[in-house]
């Protein structure tokens, strides 16, 4: 019977053909007639106000339309409230147009509506604004004093403060016997998927619009639109079949979408707009962070005290924060502790979820200080995550519903082959180079949304399972469509995964690694009972063997009903339908987390990462020659999609470590390197041998799937091995981020 | 981006008389460069003059005194990759093939490397003050952020960097820049060719702008035996030199009867000192010569701030390429320092 599964086989993602080949569409890609196109004006102020804006040079080019800016604009709604988002950080949302105030610099201040893009760009340039600038603050360095903790609200749910100290921290860690204090900075990132952000809005008339958006999340955007513009909710559909990589930038809607249904309206007409590549730089962002770190031991290597305390960049606007600060006692015991995690709202645009938030800038400070801590005890970096290895998350005092990352050092370890390492600082050479290894721990939220998914059985034998989740290159199509299949008992042709569409019932947005558990889930849950009314109806059949089979008499398989006890007795599920008629049987179902069950669980997956790097000697030039992560993430459903989600996070690793930077000049109040030339990311030449394990996990507690998701895992660990790997080649500890190789000389 | 008129040049002397008539006109090459500051406000021309098509651009040839014409608008990719280039002067190519990427090396022309813009951030943000885009209104590169910056040859109007591979091999061969224009034709050499910013940032090099460059000549001598290209980048590839050097030698057993050693990423041109040259000339060919030589080099040089490191890393990259250069094969692809 599990010949025929899928779940668990390593399968080529399904739309592969349709991007290598280019017919796979993006949000700026549909052709729609009488388009017009517009183009975003983006403040050279960094702070201040618009005291005029004269339009004229710019409409009296042919083919202008309209400048929409705050002093035109249509009629908004004007609570908070509306304007809220999901995934909206507690304070006051950031409203494109709105007034003449500027709050940042890149805001967008106006919007060029033209026939075609590139008269709408130039025109963007020919309007003559006049402006009153004020005195700004884009500096986290420099504006520490301002720190504070930041405000509850919506979001306060998923990313809750750090919990209270327990035990006695300063003392203990001021009469520990062995201590490590440090101060770790990382810079400010962004996300910058390669497609840039974009909206087609086809005006529909009657107050109905048609959205192509780039977006994680469809109904997200749906509600944001229909909200802010006063438009019913079934009338707007927010489509995103393809997304081009987001990271979390799609997590929110983005200004550009705002902009182009407000055109579209205004002028009722389809609208488009596309924002350029410095423009995606104008809005969120992984926020720049001092991190203090103060852990202590015994002579033992036992911990007795972590202190963690945090302090971030957010907006003057809404307080943004990410989790931070209590990882350290997620991982590793220790009585007593202080996590802290405050705010520093400057003259930005609000940070957002950035792959691995909190996790990975955290992980990389808590797993550098754990390997100093080790050096001062003489102890190996490995044996000092087993010393203090629980298998009860500390922080709650909860066990976790599984924990396989014993298993993910153990097999790591042995495969990047740690015990050759000599411990001494600078002991290993190849050449020229100085050679390093490095090690560090992973850990991530096992995330599950509720979702509702409706499943169709129709007269051809196709199955159409139908949710509202993006695939945002992850493989979604791929692996939802492995999951009812297996259900159904079909085979993957079989099988349509319709999705990216706000009108297919609830997905939550894709973030957090959560989409596999949570669609994936839902599709359990309503095969269930498809199961069922298939069943039911073959049993009205005149004289059915299934007359008098349960649930639990039946399994299905290659497009078939049988009998468990008597296999030969089976009837094709398109006998079904046609006996129904020809009427598809459907079904819509909600699955979501057994909240009362895991409630007395942690949940979350795990990952080792083991890094060797090349130093050069003279000139200090850093290579990242070989990396092995081994992630315990419960059952992996596609085991050459997750790898692909592996090997590219860990590759984000040696990006956060090496290379990527946005940099802010504090006197301007601007990004200096906004394009893709001058924001570095790892090219081929910088990417090594990478090695992915999945550690055996199974967890029958966490959902019906035992899933966990795998999208940040592997990045979290990974910036902290190859820093430590740096420290191991050269002798030299460097505590802030992107390391650049001149600090090795 | 403005509006603007189109020109495919019948020949030389048409590109030239239409420039000669239009302030604002432009010739266009590979437009790897051009496109990308016109993008950002910073190049408006009224009218583009292509000169892709020039026959007499076009060829790669051998002189007959010896040495080698590189078209100015022969590529990157096909210059690189010419036998002659690859066999007598591999110092280029290994220049030419540690610049950018693949994809724009196909696309650039020779002649438009050498006028291509510095990377300066300032520079290239069309909304903030730099004397090198409006001459007077100020340089905050000097206390911003300055980490790709210059460390010789700065002046107080400007520390911008000017960014080209090609061109710090083309110093370091003594290379021949030939122009024609207006009055005739005329030839520059290497070192002549881009100039010191001094108080007119805003002139990267010596050509007038109603000149165009018809070929860049390579004498004979191409230092095929001794040579080496180290670019030392904050990644891999495809990003511009934090500090590069080239190095020619020319050796009798292990004693230096000839030496070239040019720098790029920390000047407004690629640096040479002939006083280093000439020290090291008749001197062995080891480390702490090339020290020596590379204190000729550095003296005066001067950071600010974050390019401070480039001082110690140009003196650790002298040295390191001259013995890399005793054993061109050593060293890894990508410019990269030997194993
Ligand atoms: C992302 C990126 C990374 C890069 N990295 C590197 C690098 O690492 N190293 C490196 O060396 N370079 C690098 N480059 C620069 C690249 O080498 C230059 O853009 C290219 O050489 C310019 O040649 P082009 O033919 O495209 O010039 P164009 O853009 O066509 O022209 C540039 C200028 O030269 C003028 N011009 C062109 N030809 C002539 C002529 N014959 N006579 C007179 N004027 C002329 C044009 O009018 C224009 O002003 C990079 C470029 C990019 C975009």
């Amino acid at each position: 019977m599990e010949l025929n599964k899928t779940v668990g086989k390593s399968i080529s993602r399904l739309e592969g053909k349709l991007k290598v080949t280019g017919a796979a569409k993006y949000a700026a890609e549909y052709k729609v007639d009488d388009l017009l196109h517009g183009y975003v004006v983006s403040s050279p102020v960094t702070k201040g106000k618009i005291t005029k804006i004269d339009t004229s040079r710019a409409m009296a080019i042919p083919g202008v339309i309209e400048v929409l800016s705050h002093e035109n604009r249509p009629k908004l709604a004007w609570f908070d409230l509306q304007y809220m988002d999901m995934d909206a950080p507690p304070g006051t949302v950031f409203k494109p147009l709105y007034d003449e105030n500027i709050l940042y610099n890149g805001q967008p201040i106006a919007l060029v509506v033209a026939r075609d893009f590139e008269t709408a760009r130039y025109a963007s340039a020919q309007i003559d604004f006049e402006f009153e600038e004020e005195i700004f603050q884009t500096c986290l360095e420099d504006n520490l004093d301002k720190a504070r903790p930041a405000k509850k609200g919506f979001a306060t749910a998923l990313k809750p403060p750090p919990p209270p100290p327990t035990g006695e921290f300063e003392t203990a860690f001021a009469n520990a016997a062995v201590k490590v204090e440090s101060e770790f900075q990382h810079g400010t990132e962004h996300h910058n998927p390669i497609e840039l952000f974009a909206t087609t809005t086809v005006y529909e008339g009657k107050g109905k619009l048609t959205i192509y958006d780039k977006t994680q999340g469809t109904i997200n955007n749906q509600l944001f639109v229909a909200n802010i513009f006063g438009l019913r909710y079934k009338n707007v559909r927010v489509l995103a079949p393809f997304v081009g990589g987001a990271f979390g930038s799609g997590l929110r809607p983005q200004y550009q979408l705002f902009l182009c249904v407000m055109a579209a309206l205004h002028l009722k007409q389809n609208v488009r707009v596309v924002l350029d590549r410095k423009q995606m730089f104008s809005f969120s962002h992984r926020p720049p962070a001092i991190q203090k770190m103060r852990f202590a031991s015994d002579m033992n290597g036992r911990l007795t005290a972590l202190g963690h305390e945090v302090v971030a960049e957010t907006s003057n606007f809404e307080d943004y924060t990410e989790p931070t600060a209590s990882w350290s006692h997620r991982l590793y015991p220790a009585p007593n502790t202080l996590f802290k995690h405050k705010i520093v709202p400057l003259d930005v645009y609000t940070p957002m979820d950035m792959r691995a938030p909190g996790g990975s800038t955290a992980l990389h400070a808590i797993e550098c200080t754990m390997d100093e801590l080790s050096y001062k005890l003489k102890i190996d970096p490995l044996e000092l995550r087993l010393i203090n290895y629980s298998d009860v998350d500390q922080a709650s005092k909860k066990p976790y519903t599984s924990k396989a990352l014993r298993e993910c050092y153990l097999q790591a370890a042995e495969k990047f082959g740690w015990k050759d390492r000599n411990p001494e600082p600078r002991s290993m050479k190849r050449g020229n180079k100085l050679v390093g290894y490095g090690m560090a721990t992973g850990i991530w939220d096992a995330y599950q949304f509720p979702a509702r998914v409706q499943l169709m059985m129709n007269s051809d034998g196709l199955l159409v399972v139908n949710n509202a989740t993006t695939d945002i290159g992850t493989g979604t199509l791929t692996v939802m469509t492995q999951i009812a299949a297996d259900e159904l008992g079909l085979s993957l042709e079989n099988v349509d995964f319709r999705y990216g569409d706000s009108k297919k019932p609830f997905s939550m947005f894709q973030g957090g690694s959560a989409i596999t558990s949570s669609t994936g889930v839902a599709i359990v849950v309503a095969a269930r009972a498809l199961r069922k009314k298939l069943l039911k109806k073959a049993a009205e059949m005149n004289s059915s063997p299934f007359k008098k089979a349960g649930d639990e008499d039946v399994f299905f398989e290659s497009g078939n009903m049988h009998l468990k006890k008597d296999p030969a007795v089976m009837i094709s599920l398109k006998d079904i339908i046609a006996f129904n008629k020809g009427i598809p049987i459907k079904t819509t179902n909600m699955g979501k987390p057994h909240m009362l069950k895991l409630r007395k669980y942690s949940l979350a997956t795990h990952s080792a990462s083991f890094v060797e790097v090349e130093v050069d000697q003279d000139v200090g030039t850093v290579t990242v020659t070989r990396a092995v992560t081994a992630v315990a993430a419960g059952k992996i459903i596609n085991p050459k999609t997750a790898r692909s989600q592996i090997l590219g996070s860990m590759i984000w690793g040696v990006s956060k470590a090496l290379h990527e930077e946005t940099i802010m000049d504090a006197k301007l109040g601007k990004y200096m390197n906004a394009n893709l030339g001058e924001y570095h990311i790892p090219v081929h030449a910088d990417i090594g041998e990478l090695d992915v394990i999945f550690a055996d996990e199974k967890d029958e507690l966490i959902n019906e799937l035992g899933t966990k998701g795998v999208g940040e895992i592997g990045l979290v660990g990974m910036p902290a091995a190859i820093s430590n790997a740096i420290f191991h080649a050269t002798g030299k500890r460097i505590y802030k981020l992107p390391i650049h190789f001149d600090e090795l000389i | 981006m403005n509006n603007f008129g189109y020109k495919q040049a019948e020949d030389t002397r048409e590109a030239i008389s239409l420039i000669e008539h239009n302030e604002t006109a432009k010739f266009v090459a590979g437009g790897t460069n051009l496109i990308d500051l016109w993008k950002y406000n910073i190049a408006n021309p009224s009218q583009l003059i292509d000169i892709n098509h020039l026959a007499e651009l076009s060829e790669i040839k051998t002189l007959e005194h010896g040495g080698l014409r590189l078209g100015a608008g022969v590529k990157n990719a096909d210059t690189a990759y010419h036998p002659v280039v690859e066999h007598q002067y591999p110092l280029l190519s290994k220049a030419i093939l540690a610049g950018a990427s693949a994809q724009i090396r196909n696309m650039a022309s020779n002649g438009g490397n050498l006028l291509q813009r510095t990377r300066c951030y300032y520079f290239y943000d069309a909304e903030v003050p730099c004397n090198k885009r409006i001459p007077g209104s100020g340089c905050p590169a000097k206390d911003g952020y300055n980490r790709i910056h210059a460390i010789l040859g700065t002046s107080e109007h400007c520390i911008a960097v000017f960014p080209s591979d090609m061109c710090v091999a083309l110093a370091a061969l003594d290379a021949v820049v030939n122009i024609t224009g207006p009055t005739g034709n005329r030839s520059i050499a290497f070192a002549d060719f881009h100039r010191l910013p001094d108080n007119r940032p805003d002139l990267d090099n010596n050509l007038k702008k109603d000149e165009l460059i018809t070929s860049i000549d390579l004498p004979e001598k191409g230092f095929a035996a001794n040579y080496a290209y180290l670019k030392l980048r904050d990644r891999h590839s495809y990003a511009f030199a934090l500090v590069s050097v080239a190095t020619a030698l020319e050796l009798k057993g292990n004693t230096i009867e000839d030496v070239k050693i040019a720098l790029g990423g920390v000047a407004h041109k690629p640096w040479r000192s002939t006083e280093a040259e000439e020290f090291l000339k008749g001197k062995a060919a080891n480390a702490e010569n090339f020290s020596i030589a590379a204190d000729l080099i550095l003296q005066g040089a001067k950071g600010f701030g974050y390019n401070e490191f480039k001082i110690k890393l140009a003196k650790k990259a002298i040295i390191r390429n001259g013995l890399m250069a005793l054993n061109p094969e050593s060293q890894l692809p990508g410019a990269q320092p030997s194993a």
